[in-house]
């Protein structure tokens, strides 16, 4: 038992188990992933309830599956280069694996923004079926957060080659787009296949 | 390790004191302790609105057909708005930013040691962004049509359509205000968690955090694991809203049913979410005021914790009648019943705290044994409305309102009255007068169940809820039953005219009020460390820690309480 007169020794505090940047980013994908599974969820409830045979609905034109997963494999190869530009590498090297990623990444948001031109234009829209709203809702949101993930990404190359980019806030960012490379292929199984 | 990470987030720490204008002061403050007063202002404000809502549909309920002193005549599609925005305004902006964005901002970083939160910035942006989702809602009041009238669960297709709700610009105004201000509670719920993770002084272990803060901390994890889904839903039903889609639209191949899942999976976790940081206020309030130890600790986190996970298998309870399977409706009875042990095991706790103890009846301690009892009734009727039996009775009678309101005021005033009380000295380094606390106190408490007790009997002689005129109705416009109206509503009239004198109370002390000295109530948390109020950066020295949080009436010591801080 401690007696009160002696003073106790100094608590000492060692370093956070995970730095601050991370967890926070890591909290946000966790909000991020409920979002995209209520979507999903969304999507399958409709589905299930449709009458047999009617989803997606006959009128719908198929979706382009191997052009999208073609358009993946950018979308995947980016997502292994943003890991390359974190192994504890020169900084040159991390700045040129950073910008092949932004690079891959654009090729995959710039065929989506076609593929979503195409289907426009022959009249598969957000309105034209409960369907067509969840194919552009789910894509889409999946697509603003590729575009928000490469300027943040952009934002971090910039930093990363004047010397300004801490570790935990490079770590946040390849977190965020780790989730946006990752969930990519949940929503294509879901929506496409 | 010559520097503890907490110290290492210094933005504005104590090397810089450099004065501040006015304006950044009181609008740009990236300071815990001025967005909490930020947000528990515009709370308090947001109440005052919510509030008179209230008054003028329950005037209309009890006294039909006539104008209403200060608002004019009721129209149905005024009442509809008027309770709408009430259930809206109280939940999303009184309860929500008071117990969660302004205690918790307040008593982070004071209860865990720490000068700031460790993203002081997204703080800043997360009370701007929800200012800005207020006035958003508070303008739809204003456009063309009116403000929505659709219930503040907004169920499709009455608010998918404007066809059918006659508010073309009201329903995507609320619904965008919403997810505003969801986004507003993400950010800080963010920087909640982080801090309380990352920032906490040197040897505070997890079992030393206060439970207020543990309680914040889940109840934020919570509601950013369930807020998700309403995110998703509510940008699909402002796109049927705005562009046409059919997401909600059976006659599209949509599923009106399925806003109701989206709704609820965010919608019955959000109770617990401000019930937790209710619940953690009480535990610090009862502890000092018994000068016990929390009878416990463990048990309570663990609890809480299992309310938590729990609460997001038990939305579907208020689905009963809306064509769920029946099998699944017994799934979701059990589960809903299985909650109530959680919660009653923390009341049963809170009571073993208090037994033996030395027991002082301050204002604060009234609110919080009120809270106690109080949310027991809510909790207790709470179990025939689980019952999917007793429920398709009950459904949408008053039964449910009288029962939500004895969950929910319990939480949002009581709870916040009790916090408010116990730390007002902290906040502004003064007493509140004890006198008209106490006075505001009782009639606050008895007036409130003299307005829900006569809605239980109303509810289960089965009048139905979201009537604005009984008249048209005449089994459920009998003379016993306006006569119980009249009695809720004269009540109401009562709980209202005592708010001023707490009100006054509150400005007056803020300036004029006994000096509390640091730590009037002989308190062991941190923040009773520090001065009160603390300056910038809370500390003059960070504290280290050596002890948990309730070490009262320890037979070593002198003095019957033992701060956290002190070496000895």
């Amino acid at each position: 038992m401690t007696t009160a007169a002696l003073p106790l020794p100094k608590p000492v505090k060692g370093p956070p188990l995970v730095t601050s940047e991370v967890f926070g980013m890591l909290i946000w994908v966790f909000a991020e992933v409920m979002l995209f599974a209520g979507f999903i969820s969304g999507y399958n409830l409709v589905g299930a309830r449709a009458p047999a045979g009617w989803w997606p609905p006959p009128g719908d034109p198929a979706l382009p599956v191997a052009s999208t997963a073609a358009a993946s494999l950018a979308l995947l190869a980016s997502g292994v280069a943003v890991w390359w530009a974190g192994r504890p590498a020169s900084r040159a090297a991390a700045g040129r694996a950073l910008g092949i990623a932004v690079v891959l990444a654009l090729v995959f948001v710039g065929y989506q923004v076609a593929e979503f031109a195409r289907l426009l234009a022959i009249g598969f829209t957000l309105v034209s079926s409960a369907h067509g709203g969840f194919f552009y809702t789910i894509i889409g949101a999946h697509a603003l957060h590729a575009v928000s993930a490469v300027v943040a990404l952009g934002w971090g190359w910039r930093k990363l080659s004047n010397g300004a980019l801490s570790e935990p806030l490079f770590a946040a960012l390849r977190i965020y787009w780790f989730f946006v490379v990752l969930l990519w292929p949940v929503l294509f199984t879901v929506v496409y296949l | 390790m010559a520097e503890s990470h907490a110290h290492a987030h210094e933005p504005h720490g104590h090397a810089h004191h450099e004065p501040e204008g006015w304006f950044k002061h009181y609008f740009w403050s990236t300071d815990h302790k001025m967005i909490a007063k930020q947000y528990l202002l515009t709370g308090m404000l947001m109440g005052v609105v919510g509030a008179y809502f209230a008054y003028v549909f329950r005037m209309q309920l009890a006294f039909p057909g006539k104008p209403v002193p200060g608002y004019g005549m009721v129209t149905g599609a005024d009442y509809n708005a008027l309770i709408t925005n009430h259930g809206a305004v109280m939940i999303f902006w009184v309860a929500m930013p008071v117990l969660i964005a302004a205690f918790g901002n307040y008593l982070i970083p004071l209860m865990i040691g720490a000068d700031d939160m460790v993203f002081p910035r997204l703080n800043r942006l997360s009370y701007q962004i929800f200012l800005v989702s207020a006035i958003i809602l508070g303008a739809s009041f204003f456009v063309q049509g009116g403000a929505f009238g659709g219930a503040w669960t907004s169920y499709p297709p009455l608010s998918a359509k404007a066809e059918y709700n006659l508010t073309p610009l009201g329903p995507s105004l609320w619904l965008i205000a919403v997810a505003l201000e969801f986004v507003a509670f993400l950010l800080g719920g963010i920087n909640f968690v982080t801090t309380a993770m990352n920032a906490r002084a040197p040897g505070m272990k997890a079992f030393d955090i206060p439970m207020a803060v543990w309680m914040i901390v889940i109840a934020s994890i919570m509601f950013m694991a369930s807020v998700g889904p309403l995110v998703a839903g509510a940008v699909m039903l402002l796109f049927d809203q705005l562009i046409g889609t059919g997401f909600f639209d059976p006659d599209r191949g949509g599923d009106p049913v399925l806003w109701q899942h989206l709704f609820w999976f965010f919608g019955h976790p959000e109770v617990y979410v401000v019930l937790l940081p209710a619940m953690g206020f009480v535990a610090e309030i009862i502890t000092v005021f018994s000068r016990k130890k929390l009878f416990a600790y463990k048990t309570v986190l663990y609890t809480s914790i299992g309310t938590g996970v729990l609460s997001f298998f038990v939305w579907a309870h208020h689905q009963f009648i809306a064509g769920i399977d029946p099998r699944m409706a017994n799934v979701f009875s059990v589960t809903t019943v299985l909650i109530s042990i959680p919660i009653a095991e923390m009341c049963f706790v809170y009571i073993a705290t208090l037994y033996g103890g030395s027991i002082t009846f301050s204002v604060p301690m009234l609110w919080a044994l009120a809270f106690i009892g109080e949310f027991l009734v809510g909790g207790v009727t709470g179990i025939f409305l689980g019952a999917s039996g007793a429920d398709i009775y009950f459904h949408d009678t008053y039964f449910v309102v009288a029962h939500f309101h004895y969950t929910f005021f319990p939480i949002a005033i009581i709870g916040t009255f009790a916090g408010i009380t116990y730390w007002f000295p902290k906040m502004y380094g003064r007493h509140m007068n004890e006198l008209a606390n106490k006075v505001h106190f009782w009639i606050t408490t008895v007036a409130f169940n003299g307005i829900f007790i006569p809605l239980f009997i109303l509810g289960a002689s089965g009048d139905h809820r979201r009537i604005f005129d009984y008249s048209n109705f005449p089994e459920l416009a009998t003379p016993e039953m306006q006569a119980m109206r009249v009695f809720a509503t004269v009540s109401l009239l009562v709980l209202l005219a005592a708010q001023p004198i707490f009100l006054v109370n509150f400005f007056y002390s803020m300036f004029k009020g006994k000096q509390a000295g640091a730590n009037p109530w002989n308190a062991n948390t941190l923040e009773w460390q520090c001065p009160s109020p603390p300056p910038h950066g809370n500390f003059d020295v960070l504290p280290d820690v050596y002890r948990g949080p309730y070490e009262y009436s320890s037979p070593d010591r002198a003095d019957d309480f033992w701060p956290q801080n002190s070496p000895s």
